[in-house]
């Protein structure tokens, strides 16, 4: 955790009349949760530590209209997509990054409807795609040999069908990763989803975050990785509900490279 | 001749009724808004081979697949064997291919594939009944849907019994020298034995009585089929078909709402003109009227088998929300919106009923985590979160009737552009932080 960060917004590299190489879009959750900014600062290590000219939108970014797409409000949605939309075609953006896969599923299934075309890549296929070209160099650090279970996010895995670049991620580090029954196409989501996170739930047995919290703790892990923000948020409530916080950690698959590279 | 004569009415009988209520089906279907498959033919094809017909996506639960092919095999094939009976039952002849050169195999192959339906039929009558497997246990099958199922299930022991009868009785009458000599029967020759001290009158009836409890029992199956969910054994492959392509995350567009929004924020877009005299289209789905046809006939295809259900986050922890229900509810929506059209000639009369309201809850709705793992967990593609996501957008743009934290999220992106309260200035303080 050493220098301070690079973070150059869009309008940045406009002044300098420069095109950065990926805009990082950081999503509502990144940018204003407490636990999720420590994410968000470790994608940007990554990004800082490969030398890649990246950039944010900064006050122009504004929430892709996921939350309310889950929750029936087509209106609200659209005019925060095409608010998006017209900000970063106006950037005539070309790749992104995010490290929340609502977001990514957003941009990338329901923004070229309406005029927003965009590669985009969540950001363990990015971590994947620098250590293949060989731009970053891992190693397990203190995670070597720990056991680490990965908590598939609905909106990558099934919704996206990206199952194994966090996986191959996390094997980069040495470490064992023990797989729950309930993964990949299986996988159970940890309650948060379709607008679940600004709510209470119905009325039930249980609470769905403490069902998988529950899965994933009966592996015995050391860590629970996690690719989402959100997802973040519930596991870790989960792992508090069974008073194992001080066995278990959360983490962001980023926040692993990070703290095993010494970023 | 009697027999031909009462066999024609019972094929003309019942097949016309079949089609009678085929094609009552279809009209109910087409209550459904305009759908457009998207994507090519070819991959289409290949998804009704594979999913439909290969059954690839039963063998994530590899028992109930097991079971579930034997008796799909065993349907299919023996349909073969029922296409004698039907060529017996016109000519009044007796065992009709016998002349085919490898009937002997073809009789054989039968009688074990009716003992591997047997064996299927009886696992799944097991679990429903004795191992209650959880799935079979969901309330939404109380009543009629249970009974169905076990309906289905007794039938077709019945039907492979009587299969099995009289290729029995008809050997022993074989070798009395009063039949043909004619098939090969590895499994009725065990119960033939049973039958050696009848006399050749009683082995006739029990011949002929086998016969027609097989060919009638048919005819009621297939009739029987537009009321059921064993509906499926057709509509999987029509279903499939159409199935979603797109990335699972990927919600349908509203273009109404593009229409309204998309112009403020490009002045080239140009929106659909809209007939002043046409009714104005609500925003989301109210009622069967409001859903597209292809999620109609997903209603009438779903079979209730519950993997949907039980791989449902929200209802494994005991939430109202039950994807199945959502299938059935729509399905017995629409069942009883065309009993209206029929009982007021052709036009539906308001029956102060919707299918959002009456058959499925806001709680319902309100708990759904779009994870999509019960359309992931379909074995033929269905789609129950389209139709919660449809159901929803009613809720919130007809009626404003979300729940009052989503209405407070709702303002929050409204006004700061994220769901929490934070003022859009503060976006980028966490590199500072």
């Amino acid at each position: 955790m050493s220098e301070a960060l690079n973070v150059p917004t869009m309008a940045d590299y406009l002044a300098k009349g420069e095109t950065p190489e990926i805009l990082f879009w950081v999503g509502c959750s990144g940018s204003f949760d407490d636990r999720a900014k420590k994410i968000t600062k470790a994608i940007v290590r990554i990004l800082n530590h490969v030398g890649i000219k990246f950039a944010i939108l900064g006050m122009e970014e504004s929430c892709t209209g996921d939350p309310a797409k889950r929750a029936g409000n087509e209106f609200l949605f659209q005019m925060q997509a095409m608010q998006n939309i017209t900000v970063m075609n106006g950037y005539n953006i070309k790749k992104i990054v995010t490290g929340c896969p609502h977001c990514f599923n957003t941009i990338k299934n329901e923004y070229p409807e309406l005029g927003g075309k965009y590669e985009i890549v969540h950001h363990t296929q990015l971590v994947q795609e620098l250590i293949d070209q060989g731009k970053l160099k891992v190693n397990g650090g203190t995670f070597k040999g720990k056991k680490i279970t990965f908590h598939d996010p609905c909106y990558l895995g099934r919704a996206n069908e990206v199952y194994e670049a966090p996986r191959e991620v996390i094997q980069k580090l040495d470490v064992e990763l023990a797989e729950m029954k309930r993964s990949r196409a299986k996988g159970l989501c940890c309650g948060a989803g379709g607008a679940q996170m600004f709510k209470e739930s119905e009325k039930g047995s249980k609470e769905v975050n403490n069902e998988r919290a529950e899965e994933a703790l009966s592996l015995n892990p050391d860590v629970i990785a996690v690719g989402c923000p959100f997802c973040n948020t519930m596991m870790t409530d989960g792992v508090k509900h069974f008073n194992k916080e001080d066995k278990v950690k959360v983490l962001d698959v980023a926040e692993l490279i990070a703290q095993a590279n010494d970023l | 001749m009697l027999q031909i004569i009462i066999f024609s009415i019972l094929l003309v009988g019942g097949f016309g009724f079949f089609f009678y209520n085929v094609l009552k089906v279809r009209r109910n279907i087409l209550l459904g808004k305009d759908f457009t498959p998207e994507g090519p033919l070819g991959p289409r094809v290949v998804t009704v081979l594979k999913v439909a017909f290969g059954q690839s996506k039963m063998v994530t639960r590899p028992l109930s697949a097991i079971m579930h092919i034997f008796v799909y095999v065993g349907f299919i094939l023996i349909n073969i064997e029922v296409l004698e009976m039907f060529a017996d039952g016109i000519t009044g002849r007796h065992r009709t291919f016998s002349s085919l050169s490898f009937y002997n195999f073809l009789i054989a192959f039968f009688e074990i594939l009716a003992l591997l339906v047997f064996i299927g039929v009886v696992v799944f009558w097991l679990r429903r009944n004795v191992a209650k497997v959880k799935r079979f246990m969901n309330k939404e099958l109380d009543g009629f849907p249970r009974l169905d199922a076990n309906a289905i299930l007794i039938a077709e022991v019945l039907m492979m019994t009587a299969l099995m009868l009289m290729n029995a009785s008809d050997q022993v009458l074989q070798s009395r020298g009063l039949y043909k000599v004619a098939g090969s029967f590895p499994l009725s020759q065990f119960i033939a034995p049973l039958f050696n001290g009848l006399s050749n009158e009683s082995l006739h009836i029990i011949e002929k009585s086998s016969w027609w409890f097989h060919i009638v029992g048919i005819f009621a199956f297939m009739n029987y089929l537009p009321y059921s969910k064993h509906f499926h054994i057709l509509l999987a492959f029509p279903a499939t078909f159409y199935s979603n392509f797109n990335a699972k995350g990927k919600f349908t567009n509203l273009d109404t709402v593009t229409d309204v929004v998309k112009p403020n924020f490009d002045s080239t877009y140009i929106p659909k003109e809209i007939d002043p005299n046409a009714p104005p289209i609500p925003f989301g789905v109210k009622d069967v009227f409001d859903l597209n046809w292809k999620q109609l006939l997903e209603a009438y295809t779903c079979t209730e088998c519950g993997r949907c259900t039980s791989s449902c986050p929200q209802n494994m922890t005991g939430k109202l929300l039950s994807p199945r229900k959502i299938m059935m509810d729509t399905r017995d929506r629409l069942v009883e919106v065309g009993k209206n059209i029929d009982k007021n000639g052709g036009k539906f009369v308001d029956d102060g009923k919707t299918l959002l309201g009456t058959y499925i809850t806001p709680e319902e709705l309100w708990a759904c985590n779009t994870c999509n793992a019960c359309v992931q967990e379909c074995p033929i593609n269905l789609d129950p979160l389209a139709i919660i996501v449809d159901l929803r957008r009613f809720l919130v743009m007809e009626k404003s009737e979300a729940p009052p934290e989503l209405n407070n999220m709702f303002s929050n992106i409204e006004n700061n552009g994220a769901p929490w309260q934070f003022s859009p200035a503060d976006r980028a303080n966490w590199i500072n932080e």
